[in-house]
């Protein structure tokens, strides 16, 4: 199959525009690792993890693959500081950064060569990180899981192309060669993709996890946090259900967190489906199959290509 | 001063003009949420022509907080 290069591909040294989503639990060093040996940009989530065990994670995704990969940096998290030293330290070409604003690293980070790609929710934000020296932004609409701005990825992106000269990476509800032609059409260069990933053969999640999103419709998303201003996107169970009604009754910040605590790992790690947080996006509903990284990224290039009548 | 940073709060996260004061807390009384935020700073460094760096950010709780900034950076 014949390359497709984008300024993505080129800022990343990668041979096709997909970048994946660096989620939380799941994205450790297998997933990363066969991500980029499939040929896209794979990542590894730095989620809440100490930086020690992200330089661990790191280590171990170098003996899987020779190909670059990135970290992504949740900046939310208590180690943040830590896990941006690591990342200079170990040499990581490519970072995202997701939850916040990464301005006070984008000094050591940019000394060091590494390329910065924010995830934005907004315009703003996008000039923003433009202006503090970001390579490029991940703009990501409300169909794509876990933590969640309030625009679509159809109404977010060419606005955020328009609003800035650096390359532009689509994601939120991109599934298939379809959701990537799509989003070359309004303007991105590439795009992330989460949900499909994370049941790949790849990935370390438990089964359960994974045929919970495989056997999801597309009505199956429920939007849990809104009341209090963090609104994370997951498939629905008796935990979202239960939360919902709790938030509909107004309980307080600190009551729903308690749910929630450690909900994630419950659902990734020991398959805890009705009462873990089983984060996903919207697209869920479109995938079908477990597959290797490497056959979902030709599968989806292909069609991609096809559809956009590229060579 | 206060006249024009209430033409820019008042555009910028649709308040009317008139309810901003110098002690209106942008979360508590404007009920502007981050994003809204970076919205209102893109918008007071295009004006001012001036850098308000993240970490200053998080101390700008108020109108009158985000002036007096203004005026320790040379803004008349």
């Amino acid at each position: 199959m014949s390359k497709m290069r984008t300024r993505i591909t080129e800022l990343l040294g990668v041979e096709y525009p997909i970048i994946q989503g660096g989620m939380a639990w799941v994205a450790e060093h297998h997933l990363a690792a066969a991500v980029s040996e499939a040929g896209g940009l794979g990542l590894i989530g730095g989620a809440n993890a100490p930086g020690e065990v992200v330089r661990e994670e790191i280590r171990k995704a170098r003996k899987l693959t020779d190909k670059p990969f990135g970290v992504n940096v949740m900046l939310m998290s208590p180690y943040a500081d830590d896990v941006a030293k690591v990342i200079v330290e170990e040499g990581i070409r490519v970072v995202t950064t997701g939850a916040g604003n990464p301005e006070k690293y984008m000094d050591i980070w940019k000394a060091a060569g590494v390329k910065v790609i924010p995830v934005v929710a907004s315009v703003a934000l996008a000039r923003r990180m433009e202006r503090h020296g970001a390579d490029a932004v991940v703009a990501e609409g409300c169909e794509s899981g876990g933590h969640i701005g309030e625009q679509t990825t159809m109404t977010l992106v060419p606005q955020v192309v328009d609003a800035v000269e650096i390359p532009v990476i689509a994601a939120g509800g991109i599934g298939d060669g379809r959701g990537i032609a799509a989003a070359f059409m309004l303007g991105a260069e590439a795009v992330q993709i989460g949900t499909r990933f994370v049941v790949s053969k790849e990935a370390v999640v438990h089964e359960n996890y994974k045929q919970r999103i495989i056997k999801a419709k597309d009505i199956d998303s429920a939007v849990t946090g809104r009341s209090h201003g963090h609104p994370i996107r997951c498939l629905r169970n008796e935990m979202t259900r239960e939360y919902v009604k709790m938030e509909a009754e107004g309980k307080s910040f600190e009551e729903l967190e308690y749910m929630t605590l450690g909900a994630l790992r419950r659902a990734v790690q020991e398959g805890d489906v009705a009462r873990g947080t089983v984060m996903a996006g919207q697209i869920a509903g479109l995938i079908s199959k477990e597959q290797t990284c490497k056959e979902m990224v030709e599968e989806m290039m292909d069609q991609a290509k096809t559809l956009m009548k590229w060579d | 001063m206060l006249e024009k940073m209430k033409e820019i709060i008042s555009e910028q996260l649709s308040v009317d003009a008139d309810t901003i004061t110098e002690n209106s807390n942008f979360k508590d009384d404007l009920a502007a949420d981050s994003l809204d935020l970076f919205e209102l700073v893109m918008a007071l460094e295009d004006e001012y022509s001036v850098e308000i760096p993240a970490e200053d950010l998080q101390n700008l709780l108020t109108v009158g907080e985000v002036m007096n900034y203004l005026k320790e950076k040379g803004v008349e």
